[in-house]
């Protein structure tokens, strides 16, 4: 057939893709706000420094004789005129507070309560930590995984040691990093990116196909003189392109709100990010070419996409991991894309740096095309 | 006179799936301007026999001939002749009727005329730029006809154009379909469940069972066949319409 039809075919498939997308208002919200109020969330939780409370229960022995001082606590207390006041609910309580410049002020509320009390309010993760005293001595009970009741320990055990930690005006010890590259938020971003690029093709492109079969409209439409391949060519290229979009906002606004840069070649991240779009185009064409059933597309794309999710070092880095998980983890599409593109991000890396990971990314997606191809059930 | 060939040969074929045969031993000829209603209760075989005569799905046995020509190998030139709706079809829902119209326009190469033309001959000009998703069965059912006769096919097939309207959506479909055959030498292949549907549109009734033929001819074949054999057997009621000899050939009624 000459060419001139059969790119008014593709023409129109395109813009059908385009128009289904554009009038779906999720689309604008998962697609574009969603992203963003994430590295918004995220970025701000981790990028600036926060005041914390904690309340922490203080079971007080019974004083054993009518004279007794007080325990290693109340001399504290008193000793640094840490005035009584009353919780919420009443019982009485010390409030302590950590100046910290860098950190941020801590702030304990040492409730004063029973053991049992302290216990229900332990279980239900109101406390994560007990004081109490024998014979004078302070003791921390904490569940020791517990990082949260850690830290609380520490710098609770290292007031007491050192009480010229109340008055501290700047914490001379820490020097903050806030170099662009070095932060939370520039962790983040090419993670999200990332992210968002497999979740949009594994949707748009993989659940789309599959409801097109239910709907029996592939079925209607191949019915037709239409050419096959240019309905996938369509709804991939759509996708690709809106991709380009919603990743090209997301980082218009972190460079705006947090001065996210890109600090290797453009060239080079736009590579990536195309054999990105490739590699899950390719997977999704493959998990879509044969069932009819949304509820298995449903499925099918939940069990390939939450494990990358999860491992891939979206959020947070994969080096913590098991040594032999790392290398399994490496090989995941999601973990090349976005090492790939946060190398070009923060680490400054250009074309030598990403060629195989893309080469890597772009192969698989071909070979998953080509077999989703070879077994893609148009009727 | 020569008699014209035949535009759809279908000769002994068979279609089974896992468990069912749903098409055991099907002959059928359909000659140019022809149109034929396959007549047959739910699970008969009229979908699975249709769909097959569309390419859509392939015989086990058998073979089926389209304008002299099989599916296979000449897929492309048969697709620009064949116009169909299939039994349940649901379009892109975010798409306007004029919108969906061109793009299937556009599989067949056709201008923005022939869309326009469409959508009027339909009576969808109202609808035109509502979402498919907003339009009423009716005019659900009319636009999957509209898109059936985008390239003026040479065949049309029809899986139940009718099914769940009204009385008066059902008519207005009728009529389209009357015009056509006045005015053309399409030749029309429709499903159905309504013996009304057969009787008014069709001169060929073909009622089929559990995958075969049961019989076929014009209406007053069918009936006076029955009766002719009733003059050997007098206690029996003489047939009047379609339904009496769906009873009597199947021993049930065609809405169950
Ligand atoms: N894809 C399939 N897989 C398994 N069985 C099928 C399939 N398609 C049809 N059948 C079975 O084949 C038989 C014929 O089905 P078909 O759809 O052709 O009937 P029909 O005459 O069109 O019925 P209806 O009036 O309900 O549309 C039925 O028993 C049906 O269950
Ligand atoms: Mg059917």
């Amino acid at each position: 057939m000459n060419s001139p039809i059969r790119y008014r075919q593709l023409i129109q498939l395109i813009l059908a893709h385009l128009r289904q997308i554009i009038r779906e208002p999720g689309v604008l919200f998962w697609g574009i706000i969603f992203p963003i109020l994430m590295s918004l969330g995220l970025g701000f939780a981790f990028t600036k420094k926060a005041d914390v409370y904690r309340d922490v229960a203080w079971v007080k022995e019974q004083p054993a004789r009518a004279d007794s001082s007080g325990s290693a606590l109340e001399i504290f207390l008193k000793d640094h005129q840490i005035k009584r006041s009353s919780d919420k609910d009443g019982d009485i309580c010390y409030r302590i507070t950590l100046p910290d410049d860098k950190l941020g002020n801590t702030t304990y509320t040492v409730r004063v309560m029973e053991w049992k009390k302290a216990m229900v309010l332990l279980k239900r993760g109101n406390i994560t930590i007990i004081l109490d005293e024998k014979n004078g001595r302070l003791e921390y009970h904490f569940d020791p995984m517990n990082p949260d009741a850690q830290l609380i320990y520490l710098k609770l055990s290292g007031l007491f040691t050192n009480p010229a930690l109340l008055q501290r005006p700047s914490n001379p010890d820490i020097r903050p990093m806030t170099i662009t590259g070095t932060r939370y938020i520039d962790f983040l971003v090419p993670g999200l990116i990332a992210m968002g690029v497999m979740m949009s093709i594994m949707w748009g492109v993989s659940y789309e196909i599959i409801d097109n079969r239910a709907k029996k409209l592939l079925r209607r439409m191949v019915a037709t003189p239409m050419k096959k391949s240019y309905y996938l060519i369509a709804l991939i290229t759509v996708r690709i392109g809106m991709n380009f979009i919603e990743s090209g906002l997301l980082f218009l606004f972190t460079w705006i709100v947090f001065g996210i840069q890109v600090q290797g070649s453009v060239p080079a991240l736009i590579t990536i990010f195309m054999a990105g779009n490739i590699a899950f185009a390719g997977i999704a064409i493959f998990m879509s070419s044969h069932t009819a059933k949304t509820e298995i597309g449903n499925g099918l794309i939940n069990l390939v996409s939450m494990p990358m999710m999860v491992l891939s070092g979206i959020f947070f880095s994969y080096h913590n991991f098991p040594e032999w998980s790392t290398s399994i983890i490496r090989a995941f599409p999601l973990t090349m894309l976005a090492d790939g593109v946060r190398s070009v991000f923060i680490e400054g890396a250009g074309f030598t740096e990403i060629a195989i990971p893309s080469l890597i990314m772009a192969g698989t997606g071909t070979i998953f095309f080509i077999a989703g191809l070879k077994i893609f059930k148009w009727h | 006179m020569t008699i014209a060939s035949p535009v759809i040969e279908v000769r002994n074929v068979f279609k089974s799936f896992k468990t069912v045969q749903a098409v055991r031993g099907i002959d059928l000829t359909i000659y140019p301007g022809q149109f034929v209603a396959l007549l047959g209760p739910n699970g008969a075989g009229k979908t699975t026999l249709v769909e097959m005569i569309e390419g859509i799905q392939k015989p086990d046995r058998g073979e089926i001939l389209i304008l002299g020509k099989s599916w296979r190998g000449n897929e492309d030139e048969l697709r620009k002749v064949i116009g169909l709706s299939l039994q349940e079809t649901r379009f892109i829902d975010k798409l306007t009727v004029r919108e969906t119209v061109k793009l299937f326009a556009s599989f067949f190469d056709l201008d923005n005329s022939r869309i326009d033309e469409i959508i009027n001959l339909v009576g969808l000009d109202e609808k035109r730029k509502s979402y498919v998703v907003n339009l009423s069965g009716g005019q659900r059912q009319r636009l999957a006809l509209g898109i059936a006769l985008l390239n003026e096919p040479v065949i049309l097939l029809l899986d139940e154009p009718t099914t769940g309207l009204d009385p008066n959506a059902r008519r207005e479909i009728w009529s389209i379909l009357q015009k056509l055959r006045e005015r053309t030498q399409t030749s029309m292949i429709l499903t159905t469940h309504y013996m009304e549907e057969a009787e008014k549109l069709c001169e060929q009734i073909v009622i089929i069972d559990q995958g075969q033929i049961l019989k076929q001819g014009t209406l007053e074949e069918l009936l006076s066949d029955e009766n002719r054999d009733q003059t050997e057997n007098p206690d029996r009621i003489p047939l009047k319409t379609l339904d009496d000899l769906f009873i009597l050939l199947t021993g049930r009624s065609l809405h169950e």
